[in-house]
């Protein structure tokens, strides 16, 4: 006779513990089965001292399993002691081998043949439960580990790493510097890691601290009876067997997906996609009758979800109603609006009102509304500007706005309930294209960049409708407003976007003309082979043109447009454009008269590189098209405001950066002395306020933020976990103590004695990085404080287009240099 | 795109000025003559000397100016002012001096402003010139880089050395030993030492390849190619040494003279309200 329980748990992590602290709460009969010998694998497997997240931030933790974001080892800590104090009936090393429905209750067989029945079972093994194993010979060893615990117990030892994926990088760059490690990737290279891995991991081998084989499995693994080395790798590399002797393999081969174990107790799924969730109700039922599935095998991955789920799904299964976790936090934020009706009500009216909205789920819905602001305007009022630089995404739910792209104060457009804007500076971002003003009392849902971005990952449909309506949206602003609805629909129902890696091309030089390609987002170089040599003419960014000549003319492309950074381009099709042009006259007169225009540029331009050319042997080639090539190297291209030193000006008196370490808390944000020179003008070590800034990828407190003219900073919430220093491609992030500085005497100043230092503060370092002295009057101080006007903050699109005849050096250094 | 140096500084605002200034002065000069000649005493010598120390008094708080990072405004248009406006003070001063010289604390004050001012022009000299051949020399290197480079090349050249023969070895370790950069101020000036080791080691290496034995020569060659780069970045970092004390030396005129000359109209002042 099997033994029965009310409720049977399976998976001893955060969701599962929870689930069973509350069952053992309500005292009902129940049992929690861990496969491992100690609960919560997943987060044991982080490395030592890692930091684990609390996000979402506002929601509350209603179950009695206590969790805030801190330490691996402190998390772990006190789980462990709530699993004894509420005397949790844990049953540990009791792996689940099958689960089917019987005739009465649910059967369930472990690994040492043990069965058990149940009436409900709740899953909670999560996705990471069944680690890939090396299946070689040798595979079963004890040098070989599949986690990493504390990287700093291994010294002065020889660790073979397999595994190409991130745990992979990141266990063996934990491990240089007192280790030989060598990586085998069975991959041509590392694409599958994030930026700021694959960068460290470069920088690393470069140094010499580590070494990788590539397109590299192992074959089998030998234990050795006498020697340095306990035990030697047998790798097949594309150059043959190589023997790797060393102490210890690590490997970190990923997860195997949990569907086919899903599968095999029963549970549907909706799509044959191997990642798609199952299907469940709201209750987490899945489609087996009494089997809820909850935490990151239902799609919720975060740690604080799967903990509430626990708690919510013992009461499902008691029958106790219980409204989520986030409802307080909702009602709170519907508290200006819809106040007679309940948090469910609202809702579904916004989701009834907004069509984009009802593409997703309850809970993904609730998530975007808990993580957005409720936006009430009044007729009059504006919700941002043309040329502002925010990033934040609206839906209409209610009232109307209207829409005036260019300056002349007319309406364009019209926006009404169930439409949304904001598109174009969520995709390009770049500066709001467009005003936008209410014209009727509306409610509004404005979203950060950072959510949508998310649920545009996530829900294939949004995404697609967003895509069309930011095409929609960049013909409406490349081509002009003059366009009849019929028309714009048209273009748009038939343009494709297309998206471009840096330095790919999106046509050369001679092709035949496939049409007119609007840059969504990105900036492309336009250039031509001018005496056996690739010239840029211009800069193009994003929300203009390229590929019009070729279209009034008729003849093959006069010029190669290359993507300057990852590029995403709408394009047009050469016939369609053609009608277009054909019946309206005012974009075939525009269209001609840019040619022109570039024609003229161009001439001019030919001359310049060309009396330059003859006169080159003076050595440094300062074409304005060199220079160019130079600043987009630099990752100019991607910038919204660079500083740029002027060596023929700049004395090196350092009081750009003295000014900066004394008004920003002693730590200055650039290096004048580090940095590449091209024509006497070096670009520092200092922020370029990138379009879509690369230190905001990963900011676990989400502390990086852009500022409506584009300032991008750090505020005060920075934990300090370094994350953005390591992102940046550009090393103008450190880490640094903030303290306030001394303000020097008179004497001093005069004098230019250095105060005393103040006692260094022993506080907490956190990333420093150039705000661009949004909160000085006046503006950055480090150009200001030059005294002779080396320093010069610029807007690259402003630099790098090329303005008519003036050379951009010359318009760089003025026209008063002799 | 605005961007200009410190002479046509917002289209030579400040020349303009100083230009104004200085006619101003001379048309009242030429106009307005005193019975008893032109002096420091009459009403017009008192207002110019009035401008003159008000204007001196502004040119010091330049040096408090540029260093007040929590000001607002540009510190550029304060030193294109202070040269411009600093300039055309000579004039004032002279004309306020009625061209009446002497052995006397006023003719002391004058003395030094004139020092402060030639010195000044020592400074946009240097200022224009030595800016771009930093640049030149250095390219993308920094001191700092320059200075661990040469300890590099330090430490792989006497390994190498340790295998040649005495003479070579002792040449190198000589080189390493004794090369000192910009100990002094005068050395610094110059930018050069004649006798640098290094230079010297490396004219003795060429003479002492010639014995060195066939197995070696490989050695040699790699150990003189060491040595040569180590003598062009010893030689760059004594430019740059140069360059910086070239771009920094008229400051040890200008400010002292200052503070000397601040001292000296403030005796002038109460010299002349004294004997009035």
């Amino acid at each position: 006779m099997p033994e029965h329980f009310n409720i049977i748990i399976i998976g001893a992590g955060p969701s599962g513990l929870s689930a069973a602290i509350r069952a053992s709460e309500q005292k009902v009969s129940y049992l929690l089965l861990e496969a491992e010998a100690a609960p919560a694998s997943t987060i044991r497997n982080y490395q030592r001292g890692k930091l684990v997240m609390s996000e979402p931030r506002g929601l509350p933790i209603r179950s009695p399993l206590p969790f805030t974001a801190s330490l691996r080892e402190t998390v772990l800590e006190t789980w462990e002691r709530t699993i004894v104090d509420f005397q949790v009936n844990v049953r540990y090393e009791a792996k689940v081998v099958s689960l089917k429905r019987g005739k009465k209750w649910l059967e369930i067989t472990l690994a040492d043949g043990s069965k058990l029945t149940a009436e409900h079972v709740v899953l909670a093994i999560g996705v990471q439960g069944n680690l890939r194993k090396l299946n070689i010979p040798g595979g079963d060893l004890p040098q070989i580990q599949y986690q990493l615990d504390d990287p700093q117990a291994y010294q002065n030892e020889t660790i073979v790493v397999i595994g190409g994926g991130d745990s992979g990088v990141e266990n063996a760059l934990a491990l240089t510097g007192r280790n030989q490690v060598i990586i085998l990737n069975r991959a041509e290279d590392f694409s599958n890691c994030k930026d700021s891995n694959l960068s460290q991991l470069t920088e690393a081998r470069k140094n010499g601290a580590l070494d990788w084989l590539l397109e590299t499995r192992p074959q089998s693994i030998e234990g050795n009876a006498k020697g340095e080395f306990p035990i030697t790798v047998f790798a097949n590399t594309p150059n043959g067997i190589e023997r790797i002797p060393c102490h210890r393999v690590i490997a970190r081969l990923g997860a195997l997906p949990p569907r086919p174990v899903l599968e095999a107790f029963g549970v549907a799924f909706p799509t044959p996609d191997l990642e798609a969730l199952p299907l469940l109700s709201s209750r987490y039922e899945s489609n087996v009758p009494c089997l809820y599935i909850i935490g990151s095998l239902a799609g919720y991955p975060l740690i604080k979800q799967g903990i509430n789920q626990g708690y919510e799904v013992i009461e499902y299964i008691l029958g106790n109603p219980v409204e989520p976790a986030d409802t307080a936090l909702l009602r709170e934020k519907f508290a200006n609006f819809c106040t007679d009706r309940g948090v469910d009500d609202v809702l579904e009216k916004i989701r009834k009102s907004v069509p984009l909205l009802a593409m997703l789920n309850t809970l993904q819905l609730r998530e975007l509304v808990l993580e957005s602001n409720l936006l009430l305007s009044q007729p009059g009022e504006y919700i941002f500007k043309r040329n502002d630089y925010s990033t934040t995404f609206y839906f209409v739910v209610e009232g109307e706005l209207d829409v005036l792209i260019d300056d002349d104060n007319v309406t364009d457009d019209t926006l009404k309930s169930g439409d949304f804007f904001g598109e174009m500076a969520l995709v390009s971002g770049r500066r709001r294209p467009g005003t936008v003003r209410a014209t009727t009392p509306c409610v509004l849902i404005e979203t950060p960049r950072r959510v949508m971005q998310k649920l545009i990952g996530s829900v294939p449909s949004m995404r697609r409708m967003l895509n069309e309506v930011a095409i929609k949206t960049v013909v409406q602003i490349c081509i002009g407003l003059s366009l009849s609805e019929q028309d714009l629909n048209d273009l748009a129902d038939n343009a494709t976007l297309k998206s471009y890696a840096a330095g790919e091309e999106l046509f050369h030089e001679g092709d035949e003309a496939d049409g007119l390609y609007l840059i969504q987002s990105g900036s492309v170089t336009v250039s031509r082979m001018i005496g056996g040599r690739e010239v840029v003419l211009f800069y193009v960014a994003a929300g203009k043109y390229v590929g019009e000549m070729s279209l009034v003319s008729g003849e093959p492309r006069y010029a190669t447009v290359r993507a300057a950074i990852a590029t995403e381009a709408v394009l047009i099709d050469a016939g369609r454009m053609s009608d277009i042009i054909a019946r309206n006259p005012e974009i075939r007169s525009e269209l001609d008269a840019r040619y022109l225009q570039h024609l003229q540029d161009q001439e001019k331009l030919q001359q310049q590189e060309a009396s330059s050319d003859s006169s080159s042997i003076s050595g440094n080639q300062s074409t304005p098209s060199n220079l160019i090539s130079f600043l987009i190297q630099q990752g100019v291209g991607e910038a919204t405001d660079v500083l740029l030193i002027d060596e023929s000006l700049c004395v090196r008196c350092n009081h750009c950066e003295q000014a900066c370490a004394d008004t920003h808390g002693g730590a200055t944000r650039l290096d004048r002395d580090a940095g590449p020179i091209f024509a006497n003008i070096r670009v520092p070590t200092s922020c370029r306020h990138c379009e879509h800034p690369h230190c905001m990828k990963d900011c676990p407190p989400d502390a990086i933020h852009r500022a409506p003219h584009g300032e991008v900073y750090i505020d005060d919430s920075c934990i300090g976990c370094g994350n953005c220093q390591q992102n940046c491609p550009y090393d103008v992030i450190q880490m640094a103590v903030i303290q306030d500085q001394p303000e020097r005497s008179l004497w001093q100043m005069l004098l230019g004695v250095q105060p005393k230092a103040l006692p260094t503060i022993d506080g907490a370092k956190v990333a420093v990085k150039c705000d661009m002295c949004k909160d000085i009057k006046d503006g950055p101080v480090c150009v200001r404080a030059c005294p002779v006007g080396a320093a010069l903050r610029v807007n690259p699109e402003e630099l790098l287009s090329y303005a008519g005849g003036k050379s951009a050096e010359a318009a760089l250094l003025g026209s008063g240099e002799e | 795109m605005q961007h200009s140096n410190i002479f046509d500084y917002k289209k030579y605002r400040y020349f303009k000025w100083a230009v104004v200034v200085i006619l101003i002065a001379f048309a009242g000069y030429l106009l307005f003559e005193p019975a008893v000649g032109h002096y420091g005493g009459s009403w017009l010598g008192y207002g110019l000397g009035t401008l003159s120390a008000l204007m001196v008094l502004w040119m010091a708080w330049y040096g408090i100016r540029k260093r007040r990072y929590r000001s607002s405004g540009s510190t550029q248009g304060w030193l294109s002012a202070h040269i411009y406006l600093g300039t055309a003070m000579t004039v004032i001063v002279t004309l306020h001096s009625g061209f009446h010289f002497g052995i006397n604390i006023h003719t002391l004050a004058y003395g030094l402003l004139l020092i402060v001012v030639v010195s000044g022009f020592f400074g946009n000299y240097a200022y224009m010139i030595y800016p771009r051949l930093m640049t030149e020399n250095m390219g993308e290197d920094n001191l700092d880089g320059l200075l661990l480079r040469i300890a590099e090349t330090d430490k792989l050249a006497r390994q190498i050395a340790l295998l040649m023969p005495d003479d070579i070895n002792n040449a190198v370790a000589r080189a390493c030993r004794e090369t000192y950069i910009g100990i002094s101020l005068m050395e610094q000036l110059r930018g050069f030492r004649a006798d640098c080791p290094s230079a010297l080691a490396v004219q003795q290496l060429t003479v002492l390849g010639n014995n060195v034995v066939a197995e070696q020569r490989k050695l040699y060659r790699d150990l003189y190619s060491i040595m040569v780069r180590r003598e062009s970045l010893v030689r760059r970092v004594r430019q740059d040494l140069m360059y910086r004390a070239r771009l920094g030396f008229w400051l040890y005129f200008h400010v002292p003279f200052t503070v000397a000359l601040l001292v000296a109209m403030l005796a002038h002042i109460v010299a002349v309200f004294l004997y009035w």
